[in-house]
């Protein structure tokens, strides 16, 4: 019985850590739907490439002292052109447009950036205390931490950034037409690989932000990335392959999924509701919540 | 056309005959044992090569058959006292029901390409998360295996034990996939691989072959499961259904040459002994994953027929029927 | 043999096909024509099981097989082919064609003589071992149309396999045809190449708009003024008088 009322009364705390939760993942997902809606390939290497975000933060405040919120700053540059060169002289190159090999060439793609994470900076887990690391905010029925708060609403703004850029300018406009017709695209003269490569650069931007976001309130390790592919996946289905507004509901739901699953089923059998989701969207709603009938 | 083909004969019974010799040969365990997990990862290779190379079906996921095999000799054995040598044939029937499961959900829906991939790796996910929270797999402490070397233990007090029950996995994965290129049913699969709908318009029923090759992958990997329990007595959710094992699955096969026969085993061959050089020559974590993830970007981008491609000539005659 | 009654599917509320009937007499060659877009692809793949149709039923010998799975239909004896092949492209010929053969046998030797003499009789003997995606576009039709033959078919389906082909290669696939039809098995084919559908047909049906505006022999069909305008577009009456008394 008084388990029951703790458990309610944990309740609406599980929710709101939920979607602070929520909004990063948003983030995650926002790159790899755009990766997809675009390119309609599958980036396997989307955790590792987020892993190797959060350590570029990491050491960047361990040696420069700078704020993994203002690292911001460097990191997405970098990880668009990263990403830019990755897709132009690599994965583009490699898999020959065949579906399957894409998903092959990101999981080798994977493999090395993981274990090179192992070479380099070791398999232990890593973690960075900011001076305002333990500040909550109290929000009356629950206290949040401060970075979490912080990141949840640079998550926003970071989505109606990517939005705008989308919606509003030139090279929003050249991928949405690629996206849509690439052959068309190519006749009007738009530079189709050019385009594929900036796309998946935004996208690793996308993830080289939430590296950021994720760093003060997540440990990193080589492996950290894993933990994000399987849910990044799902909410991507969840939300709809493509679809951003899609993206950023099924990160909410994902959050909050497993923020409450956990709360109910314990931590460990809580992660289920993930893949089980992952399982019946496919199965049941291949389009997902807001994808297009294809 | 007739001693090109008994040629081939005698250059496999030789193959044979040298690795049934090998134990007798090399006098060093270490090298045994090496060659038993070539053995071991070319027959688990196997296992994804029939769905993934002859039925172009790529899992991400091939190693849920193995954790469910090896929960289930394993618990058979704990709670029921059944022999592994019976038991692996429990193995089996669970891994090919788990292949019916995965394969009825996906197949019924028409999941193919990326997406069957993906739902493979949830599966494998989903049963990790359930084999770490449910009390009869042990939960995350895992299982421990009695060591009690016997035949019906499938334990054996030398590695050459091992080797020679490895062997014979492997000679038998190799004879299914000989069969697959012989016969009609594998004729089929190769169909589905290259165009389903035309396969359909021809009469394959590609729900039914699919079905097949994905309890037969499950079978295999379910017989895996039971060897790795006996040889390393011990078991836990991320052995059994960890990203590892399926990436390994894959590796070796895409390496050694999809939707070939002797592809796994090349692979497995090549890529072990890559791994015991790094490890013996650099002391360094990571390393040999980092070289086994570009060997996969390379094959796949460079020779997307892996090392038996190289060979191909060679092996559609080894092959034996195509020129028949 | 075939019997098709008001079928009809639509995409999205656009009407593909719209309550079309028609009838396939055994022993002939049947054609059915109409501009692009016409819904002609769709009426094929709705028949040989590919889609489900809205309303309607196919008969096939007295058998109802609507919304049947193609495989099915397959080994009932009615195939079809694609307008845009499909090769095993990975395959040789002769394994393309041995796809189709053992849909009536599981013994590989059986499969492999009946798969050789099906080439023979389309004539891809010398390209028997040659990858089937190193064949020109001319073999890729022939090896839509040997697959289809391997499984012994009594109703051969065939979309537009002149397309593309230049006049000789038309002609010598249109030989093929026939002796096809002489072998007892009844064609019914989609197809855009005008004056072989004339040579060839014993009657014809006319789509346009997913509705069917006309039937007849070639004849009436290319003195027809209604299928004229609608399929052919303004001039191509001239032009059709001109082939037909070129071809008479």
């Amino acid at each position: 019985m008084l388990d029951e009322f703790m458990l309610l009364g944990m309740m609406p705390a599980a929710v709101v850590n939920g979607l602070m939760f929520g909004a990063i993942y948003a983030l995650v997902a926002l790159g790899l739907t755009l990766i997809y809606g675009v390119l309609h390939i599958i980036n396997f290497a989307h955790g590792a490439l987020l892993m190797l975000a959060m350590y570029a933060a990491f050491y960047l405040f361990r040696h420069f002292g700078i704020d993994p919120y203002f690292a911001i700053v460097f990191v997405v540059p970098a990880s668009f052109v990263l990403g830019y060169a990755l897709y132009r002289w690599g994965i583009g190159k490699l898999a020959h447009g065949k579906d399957e090999n894409i998903l092959l060439v990101t999981l080798g793609l994977a493999i090395v950036i993981e274990n090179a994470a192992i070479f380099f900076f070791t398999a232990d887990q890593q973690t960075i205390t900011l001076s305002y690391s333990y500040d909550t905010v109290d929000l009356g029925f629950v206290f949040l931490s401060l970075p979490k708060v912080i990141s949840f609403f640079a998550s926003l703004f970071i989505c109606l950034l990517l939005w705008l850029l989308i919606s509003k300018t030139d090279l929003g406009r050249a991928i949405r037409a690629v996206a849509k017709e690439r052959q068309g695209a190519r006749l009007v003269g738009i530079d189709v690989e050019h385009i594929f490569a900036a796309t998946y650069g935004i996208g690793i931007a996308c993830l080289g932000a939430a590296g950021c976001l994720l760093l003060p309130s997540f440990y990193v390790d080589p492996f950290t990335g894993n933990i994000f592919v399987l849910v990044a996946f799902t909410i991507v289905v969840l939300g709809g392959m493509g679809s951003i507004v899609g993206a950023l509901v099924g990160g909410f739901i994902i959050g909050v999924t497993e923020s409450v699953g956990g709360l109910i089923l314990g931590e460990s059998l809580g992660q289920i509701g993930i893949s089980l989701i992952f399982i019946l969207i496919l199965v049941l709603r291949p389009t997902g919540l807001f994808g297009a009938k294809s | 056309m007739k001693s090109l083909k008994s040629r081939n004969g005698l250059l496999c019974l030789a193959g044979l005959v040298l690795a049934l010799l090998i134990p007798q040969i090399i006098d060093n365990n270490f090298y045994i044992d090496v060659l038993t997990l070539v053995l071991f990862s070319a027959f688990l290779g196997q296992s994804w090569n029939i769905l993934g190379g002859y039925a172009g079906q790529f899992s991400f996921g091939g190693v849920v058959f193995f954790g469910t095999g090896a929960y289930a000799s394993s618990i058979l054995f704990r709670s029921f006292g059944i022999d592994p040598w019976i038991g692996i044939f429990g193995a089996i029937a669970a891994g090919a029901a788990m292949g019916a499961f995965i394969g009825f959900i996906s197949f019924r829906y028409g999941l193919k390409g990326s997406y069957f991939a993906l739902i493979t790796l949830a599966f494998a996910e989903f049963f990790r998360i359930i084999a770490n929270s449910v009390e009869f797999t042990g939960g995350g402490v895992g299982i421990f295996i009695d060591y009690n070397p016997s035949l019906t233990q499938l334990q054996f007090d030398n590695p050459a034990g091992y080797y020679y029950l490895a062997l014979l996995m492997t000679v038998i994965s190799l004879l299914i996939a000989w069969w697959l290129e012989r016969s009609r049913f594998g004729a089929s699969l190769v169909a589905i691989r290259e165009n389903e709908e035309a396969a359909e318009a021809l009469g394959v029923n590609a729900f039914r072959c699919k079905m097949y090759a994905i309890c037969i992958a499950g079978a295999m990997g379910g017989a895996a499961g039971t060897f790795y329990t006996q040889k390393f007595l011990y078991l836990d959710p991320p052995i059994a259904y960890g990203i590892g094992t399926s990436v390994e699955m894959l590796l070796v096969t895409i390496v050694g040459g999809l939707g070939t026969i002797f592809g796994p085993l090349v692979g497995a061959f090549v890529l072990h002994s890559i791994n015991e050089v790094a490890r013996h020559y650099l002391e360094a974590p990571g390393l040999s994953m980092i070289v086994y993830g570009l060997i996969l970007i390379g094959i796949v981008g460079f020779l997307p027929n892996g090392l038996i491609g190289l060979f191909r000539r060679r092996q559609k005659k080894m092959a034996g029927g195509d020129d028949a | 043999m075939l019997e098709i009654t008001g079928l009809s599917k639509s995409f999205g509320g656009l009407a593909a096909v719209s309550n079309v009937g028609l009838t396939v007499e055994e022993g002939k060659i049947i054609s059915l024509i109409g501009p692009n877009g016409a819904g002609k692809t769709t009426l094929f793949a709705m028949v040989a099981g590919f889609l489900k149709p809205d309303s309607g039923t196919v008969m096939f010998e007295d058998q109802n097989i609507t919304g049947m799975k193609p495989h099915r239909i397959c080994e009932l004896g009615m195939v079809r082919t694609f307008q845009v092949t499909q090769p095993f492209a990975k395959l040789t010929t002769l394994e393309n064609i041995m796809v189709g053969a053992y849909c009536r046998t599981s013994n590989r030797e059986l499969a492999e003589a009946n798969a050789r003499r099906i080439a023979k009789q389309v004539g891809m003997k010398a390209s028997l071992d040659q990858a089937a995606d190193s064949l020109t576009v001319a073999g890729r039709k022939r090896l839509e149309l040997a697959r289809a033959l391997a499984t012994q078919p009594r109703l051969l389906l065939l979309d537009e396999v002149m397309a593309g082909l230049n006049p000789i290669e038309i002609d010598e696939i249109v030989d093929v045809i026939k002796k096809i039809r002489d072998t007892g098995v009844t064609v019914f084919l989609i197809e855009h190449v005008m004056k072989a559908v004339m040579n060839l047909s014993d009657y014809a049906y006319v789509l346009n708009d997913g509705v069917r505006i006309a039937d007849g022999t070639p004849t009436e069909i290319a003195n027809n003024p209604d299928v004229i305008e609608a399929y052919l577009g303004h001039g191509a009456a001239e032009r059709m008088r001109v082939e037909g008394s070129a071809n008479a």
